[in-house]
């Protein structure tokens, strides 16, 4: 059972290690959504990256890393370049993805993409989706 | 032809470059060879990781970048040309991210210890519009131009890793200027239309294809409904993305209407007169539309 707002020890153990490696201060955030609105992954997902950043200050940090959100972001950095906190959502995103994928979930299984398609992908596309989607 | 010692510079192509971005690397060299730039390949290169990686406690992921500056400096260059912009921007934050701080730099020379050069960390990244901009000049460019491209309305399309986050890009973040300014130069207009500085949706055209279809469709669209004639751009990925598929949007869309998609070196060479397939234009109709524009 999800209590709201409680910070329990693991949570507050996954959050410093996501503020460690992405060296952001979620805290930060007033909640304008300005990153949500630049978004260009806004349309699947789940939680908004502001809402994303808002679980995160509460403590909810197992509904954000069982979210669509940090998997359908494609790293643009619009929401980075245009935070008015200066906070790096980009960074914080890719550290959540950190934490699931150091434990060796991948997100991308290649045997759902087909053959047709697989034939016609840039080297380019690969490399990046299998970087950001992959351990 | 320019006469006189020509400029050279060691160039990184990447690995679609030498794939399904052909057409990009062979148009530069085309472009190049105009302007008297020669473009060194470096030996050995290899895949960039395409992605700078974002944790500050990865130092292994920077790896791939490191050994390509080993190489760029076997050369005895302290620069290196990239035209693509993802590894323009993968390999110019990362090596900034290593040569910036000495434990990062001396822990990977070290664990790449078969390495017979230590990388000093002084190399610098650049991209060919930076080289073009800065280097060269927009005058020289214009002074190349043997067919005009008048009344030829080009979008420029930005989208990332080109201008994005701060301090990595080749431009001004917000408004950017260098594709503009370039097509100036080449005698055509610049459209100025919203969705220069959007992404196209990048690496999710595998795990997401209807997210880069929905980008494509508003991105192209957007162009067209600001009344360009084509879009030019400058990274493959892009160019699959917004150019190979709109094929499938015009297939689920009713009424799209598609726009062809170039890289800058291509409409520079079409500009400067050369052939088509000197460029790897093989599309017909963009190529009757670019030359009777030429012709005017």
């Amino acid at each position: 059972m999800i209590e709201l707002g409680k910070h329990t020890k693991s949570r507050r153990d996954i959050l410093d290690k996501v503020e460690r490696i992405s060296e952001v201060d979620v805290f930060a955030c007033y909640q304008c959504g300005r990153c949500s609105g630049d978004c260009p992954s806004i349309s699947l997902m789940d939680i908004m990256p502001n809402q994303a950043i808002r679980l995160l200050q509460l403590g909810e940090v197992e509904a954000v890393l069982s979210s669509k959100t940090i998997w359908v972001c494609a790293s643009c950095f619009t929401c980075t370049s245009r935070c008015p906190k200066g906070i790096d959502i980009a960074r914080v995103l890719e550290a959540l993805r950190q934490v699931c994928l150091r434990k060796n979930i991948d997100q991308l299984d290649l045997n759902n993409i087909p053959e047709e398609e697989r034939e016609r992908y840039p080297t380019i596309a690969w490399v990046s989706a299998l970087r950001k989607l992959s351990g | 032809m320019s006469s006189g010692k020509p400029r050279t510079i060691a160039y990184y192509p990447g690995c679609t470059l030498k794939t399904t971005g052909k057409a990009f690397e062979q148009s530069a060299f085309a472009i190049a060879k105009v302007l008297n730039i020669q473009m060194r390949e470096i030996e050995r290169w290899n895949c960039c990781g395409t992605v700078f990686s974002l944790t500050t406690d990865d130092t292994m992921h920077h790896i791939a970048t490191v050994r390509n500056m080993i190489r760029v400096e076997e050369m005895g260059e302290s620069e290196v040309l990239t035209l693509c912009s993802m590894c323009y921007n993968t390999l110019k934050r990362a090596n900034e991210f290593i040569a910036s701080d000495p434990v990062r730099l001396s822990e990977l020379n070290d664990f790449m210890y078969k390495e017979e050069l230590k990388y000093s960390g002084k190399v610098k990244v650049r991209h060919l519009l930076e080289l073009l901009r800065d280097d060269l000049g927009w005058e020289q460019i214009r002074s190349k131009v043997t067919k005009p491209l008048s009344g030829l309305r080009v979008a420029s399309y930005y989208g990332c890793a080109l201008v994005r986050p701060e301090g990595a890009g080749v431009d001004n973040l917000e408004d950017p200027s260098v594709m503009e300014d370039l097509v100036r130069a080449l005698g055509a207009e610049p459209v100025n239309w919203p969705s220069r500085l959007e992404c196209c949706g990048s690496y999710q055209t595998l795990a997401n294809k209807d997210l880069v279809l929905e980008r494509t469709e508003h991105i192209v669209s957007s162009a067209r409904e600001s009344g360009a004639d084509l879009i030019i751009l400058s990274c493959p990925l892009c160019e699959f993305n917004i150019g190979t598929r709109q094929v499938e949007v015009a297939e689920r869309s009713y009424g799209f209407k598609g726009l062809p998609v170039l890289y800058f070196t291509q409409l520079m060479g079409f500009a400067f007169g050369l052939e088509a397939k000197e460029l790897g234009i093989e599309d017909e109709a963009t190529i009757k539309l670019i030359t009777e524009m030429g012709a005017a």
